[in-house]
């Protein structure tokens, strides 16, 4: 279960979170919509505990992360995983050696068990047979995909996803949207996920949180957040379904 | 005005000296506590130190070849040429052989340290080494600082070396000085403390490096111009305080 409590965070004289409060309970899998640079992927990376807020609180399994050193944080760390909006792949290594990474850092698996698993991730994920190849040989979409397997290879109970589609094509967007979907199914994670892919996300998510300057304006199922009123979530709501329809067609 | 400015620019130094200064002492930390990544330190001491080796050898021959020439139309002036050796081994062991090597080290692998850290941390390939559990200190900064630490005196004794060559070069067989004279004198005037304090320099020279790149990769500003104005910084303020360094050990120590 993840909780944030009044986050608060400024960047010099940019308010970015102004009181953010969420709860997004066991197995159930959160979107977090809003207007680009509106503090989504900060609000990330203060439940991963890359960044620590201005005030206020988050609790991961009812720990105060904040609160965690050492062993503690490190355990934490361990059921957690993240997929950055660029994938944050290691250009040195190859795929496979990037989704090894993990479990050759923080296991004691074998390197026969090792390999059987990320096989096994890669194989999951489509990619099959581009296990040589480095990050600069391989697409945007299949960076997505390495850095998808990376991220759930050691069975995290909590996921989050920062714009895993961002930059995508819609049939690779989608791909990686079933995947996620799939993998859901088969770990039962406790996730976020960001993302302007809103008719295919509110399908393999359970609620939906929208950030307005700051701050939590709408939490709902998704299809109370299509139902609802209020003007500055109907306009963002529009506005991307208008501007996917503008690039569809 | 003036005196506002002037205290904010103070703070701001302070502060930035203390985040410095803290960068060290948690490397320092990391260390000399276990686990150390020992493939991750083999890799920064092959590319530090065996990598540089040409270079340090190329300078160190020039370096030593310069002074021979130079040293031996000044001594001659007062009619003490037969003490060539002497002044070329003791200008490179003391002073030259480990503030080149360092200056050198610092264009070719401290530059590189600063992109390297800088890319990974824009990347976020540093939050996700973090996000893993692992110490990314730990991970990418300490085996850069100890392969600095060790590099640094091997590659200034290659420069020693290869300088009293290239000094022997000119002077025994351009100019014609006695081979004797100029290796038995050497050996007359070199003491063992003149080699020590060339290694002690060395090896301050080599965690100054490693500490000034590695942090400003490690806190760079944003996209490739905040890797760029990191990497001009680290080489700029690796130099400067490499002299600076040298000149208060001559100093105050020696």
């Amino acid at each position: 279960m993840i909780i944030t409590e009044n986050l608060c965070k400024s960047f010099g004289d940019l308010k970015v979170l102004n009181g953010v409060s969420l709860q997004v309970e066991k197995g159930e899998i959160l979107a977090l919509i809003g207007g680009s640079g509106h503090g989504k992927t900060v609000i990330l990376k203060h439940v991963a505990g890359l960044m620590k807020p201005d005030r206020g609180r988050v609790y991961i399994n009812g720990k105060d992360i904040y609160s965690l050193r050492g062993d503690e944080l490190e355990q934490l760390r361990s059921r957690l995983g993240f997929l950055f909006q660029s994938g944050a792949l290691f250009s040195s290594l190859t795929v496979f050696d990037n989704v090894a990474f993990p479990l050759r850092e923080k296991t004691r698996l074998n390197e026969q068990e090792i390999r059987e698993r990320v096989l096994a991730a890669l194989e999951q994920v489509g990619l099959k047979g581009a296990e040589n190849k480095y990050p600069a040989q391989i697409s945007g979409g299949m960076i997505k995909r390495t850095a998808l397997a990376r991220s759930f290879v050691r069975n995290p109970e909590i996921m989050l996803f920062d714009e895993p589609t961002t930059g995508l094509d819609p049939v690779i967007a989608h791909t990686i949207l079933d995947l996620i979907k799939s993998i859901h199914k088969d770990l039962q994670f406790t996730g976020i996920i960001v993302s302007h892919e809103l008719s295919r996300v509110f399908q393999i998510v359970q609620k939906v949180a929208m950030l307005h300057e700051g701050t939590i304006l709408f939490v709902g199922t998704p299809e109370e957040i299509m139902a609802s009123s209020n003007p500055a979530v109907r306009q963002f709501i529009t506005e991307v379904f208008d501007s996917r329809l503008r690039n569809t067609l | 005005m003036f005196i506002r400015k002037l205290g904010a620019l103070s703070l701001m130094t302070l502060r930035r000296t203390g985040r410095m200064g803290l960068f060290l002492a948690k490397t320092f930390f990391f260390a000399v506590t276990p686990p150390l990544k020992f493939t991750q330190l083999l890799r920064q001491i092959q590319f530090i130190g065996f990598q540089s080796v040409l270079v340090i050898f190329l300078t160190g021959a020039f370096s030593g070849m310069v002074i021979g020439l130079q040293g031996y139309y000044t001594l001659s002036r007062f009619g003490s040429a037969a003490l060539l050796g002497p002044m070329v081994a003791l200008s490179l062991i003391k002073e030259l052989g480990p503030v080149l090597s360092a200056l050198m080290v610092t264009g070719r692998a401290g530059s590189a340290m600063t992109a390297e850290i800088g890319i990974m941390r824009i990347t976020e390939q540093i939050d996700a080494i973090e996000l893993m559990g692992l110490n990314p200190l730990r991970y990418l900064v300490v085996p850069k600082f100890l392969a600095g630490i060790l590099a640094l005196p091997l590659l200034t004794a290659i420069f020693d070396v290869v300088g009293i060559f290239g000094g022997y070069l000119i002077g025994v067989k351009l100019l014609g000085i006695g081979e004797g004279t100029y290796f038995g004198e050497m050996a007359n005037y070199v003491r063992m403390q003149d080699i020590t304090e060339g290694v002690y320099k060395s090896i301050s020279f080599g965690v100054l490096i490693s500490w000034v790149c590695c942090y400003k990769g490690y806190h760079v500003g944003f996209g490739a111009e905040g890797v760029s104005k990191a990497t001009t910084q680290a080489v700029v303020l690796s130099s400067v305080l490499i002299l600076f360094w040298d000149y208060i050990l001559t100093s105050a120590l020696f």
